[in-house]
């Protein structure tokens, strides 16, 4: 049975103390599971990274709770312990990294807890083969690619071997091989290590392959539910102006025709299939 | 192009240079340019430029690079061999109203520039074969002395690292801006000073912004790997003295003393 790792009741938040201001997280409850692959999708100013930082106490609920492995982050004795657990991967490939030189950055992390000399070496060679850098470990961080360096700030994090890693739009400004790279790394370490990973993202298509998606909007959940599920709304999604998936757009724009489709068409090899099937078909018929 | 500014910059290798510890690294470059500056005739700085490049060849780090260096300061080499060119004492070869050319002046200039050069050269070295992180360590240690005075040494070995790490990635981004500039028509090329320092506002301002956005951002994911200043910090990389420090030491000991051995039994110049 997978268990509760990190947890938010009624999480409410906001940035300023003025009353008159509207709450960015407006009673948040959701509960994500140990091991889960999560992907968190809303438009700009949904308060995505708002929640994100939350989660390792970048920032402290203003109402409600928020706990990480059953642990409150009000507590403060336990504030590394839970950024240890929870890593955050930012959206700026070049300012999430510290030193000059790919290994000395990813023993950052493990530096900073003070963990022995011969097994932060361990550590650093570990993470980087999981996250395919080994070999660049000598490189200069400046002279890597956006991809590379993604990669890099994910082994800085991996490191400290946490349970969970948050990324929050760790794609944007990657071009689409470098977004490759990224997303087959995270599918390789939620299934192999079983680490938590929660993806906070602007492309619908990186979310197919989570096994839950939740939708904010306005500082709310709007839903939440696997993404076979989630999209089926197109409707609902087009309505916050959302999008869905260019595969389910392009099957629910024919379903809207009349064409006779199955629901929940998610990947393009899906799509193509589901389009087969229906030439065949219609060749039968005329 | 601004990148190709070698300034601080870091090129990793495994070279015997590369090798020694960082803090034996800085100490030996501040050694050698003692050495240059004792030096009082042409054999021992002749003695001192030979090991400098010794030195170069073993870094295995490709002449060019030093050469790019170079460049950065050949300006003010130029400029205080010129000056002294014309500054010596004594009887003149050749003079021209105020101007007076003399042994002395064209034995001082070439002196001067040879100096100059070799310094450029070694702290060059040690920027190219020693990485920041090693560096601010090996600060960090030779320092340490200094926290009796409620100096925080590791804050200011870490901003150093931090600063080196920057310095290719805002040099990259005001080439850029530079660029979006010129292609806006921006005056950079102009040869009226005045023109040319308002066309670099469109250039500072905008770096300016970003480097601060590029810190708030760098603080956040220091505090998301548990950063909490040198308190209870391990490092990988223990800095270690191994017997090839104890040669590079006695190396640079032994060019000390035939320094010395030839500033005595030779002429001044
Ligand atoms: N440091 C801050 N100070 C004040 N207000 C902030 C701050 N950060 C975010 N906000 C505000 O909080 C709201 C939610 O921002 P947040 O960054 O969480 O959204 P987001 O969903 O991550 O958006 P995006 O997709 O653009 O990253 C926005 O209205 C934003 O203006
Ligand atoms: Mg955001």
């Amino acid at each position: 049975m997978m268990t509760n790792f990190i947890e938010t009741e009624d999480l409410k938040f906001k940035y300023s103390d003025d009353v008159n201001e509207k709450n960015v997280l407006d009673g948040i409850s959701i509960s994500i599971k140990k091991g889960e692959f999560l992907t968190v999708l809303g438009h700009n100013a949904s308060g995505k990274s708002t929640l994100a930082k939350h989660f390792n106490v970048l920032l402290l609920p203003f109402g409600g709770k928020v706990f990480v492995n059953g642990i409150d982050t009000k507590n403060e004795s336990e504030l590394y312990e839970i950024r240890r657990m929870v890593g955050l991967v930012l959206q700026n490939p070049d300012n999430q990294i510290v030193a000059s030189i790919v290994e000395e950055d990813v023993a950052f992390g493990p530096e900073n807890l003070g963990v022995k000399p011969k097994e932060i070496r361990e550590r650093v060679d570990e993470a980087l083969k999981s996250v395919d850098m080994y070999e660049h470990r000598n490189s200069a961080t400046y002279k890597l690619s956006g991809g590379q360096k993604q990669r890099l700030a994910i082994a800085g994090i991996l490191a400290m071997k946490p349970e969970c890693i948050v990324l929050d739009e760790p794609t944007a400004m990657l071009d689409p091989v470098g977004r490759r790279e990224v997303l087959d790394t995270l599918i390789k370490l939620n299934h192999e290590s079983g680490i938590t990973v929660i993806l906070i993202t602007h492309y619908m298509d990186e979310a197919i392959n989570s096994d839950r998606v939740i939708i904010m909007n306005e500082g709310s959940v709007l839903l939440s539910g696997k993404p076979r599920e989630v999209f089926k709304e197109v409707e609902l999604l087009k309505k916050y102006s959302l999008d869905v998936p260019q595969s389910t757009e392009l099957i629910h724009r024919l379903k809207l025709k009349g064409c006779n489709l199955p629901e929940g068409i998610l990947s393009t090899d899906e799509c193509v299939q589901a389009l087969e099937h229906l030439l065949e078909d219609n060749k039968c018929q005329y | 192009m601004l990148t190709d500014i070698t300034l601080g910059q870091f090129f990793p290798g495994e070279s015997l240079i590369h090798k020694l510890d960082a803090r034996i690294k800085i100490l030996l470059t501040f050694v050698y340019m003692l050495i240059t500056f004792i030096c009082s005739n042409y054999f021992s700085l002749t003695i001192t430029l030979c090991s400098v490049l010794f030195v170069i060849f073993l870094s295995k780090i490709p002449i060019k690079m030093y050469l790019k260096s170079m460049k950065m300061i050949l300006f003010i080499i130029l400029f205080t061999a010129i000056i002294n060119f014309f500054s010596g004492n004594g009887e003149p070869i050749f003079q021209w109203g105020i101007f007076k050319i003399t042994v002395d002046g064209i034995n001082n200039s070439i002196f001067v520039s040879l100096r100059l050069t070799i310094i450029v050269l070694t702290s060059s070295i040690l920027t190219f074969v020693t990485s920041p992180t090693d560096m601010a360590d090996a600060i960090e240690h030779l320092m340490k002395p200094l926290s009796a005075f409620k100096i925080n040494v590791h804050d200011i070995a870490m901003m150093m690292t931090i600063a080196l790490r920057f310095v290719p990635t805002l040099l990259e981004e005001a080439d850029k801006t530079m660029s979006a500039q010129k292609a806006r028509g921006s005056d950079l090329e102009s040869k009226n000073i005045t023109k040319k320092a308002k066309a670099l506002i469109p250039i500072f301002v905008p770096l300016f912004v970003s480097a601060f956005r590029r810190a708030y951002d760098l603080a956040t994911a220091m505090e998301c790997r548990c950063y909490k200043g040198g308190e209870g910090r391990t490092r990988m990389k223990i800095l270690k003295i191994v017997p090839l420090d104890v040669f590079a030491v006695l190396f640079t000991l032994a060019i000390g003393i035939m320094v010395i051995i030839s500033n005595t039994f030779y002429w001044r110049w």
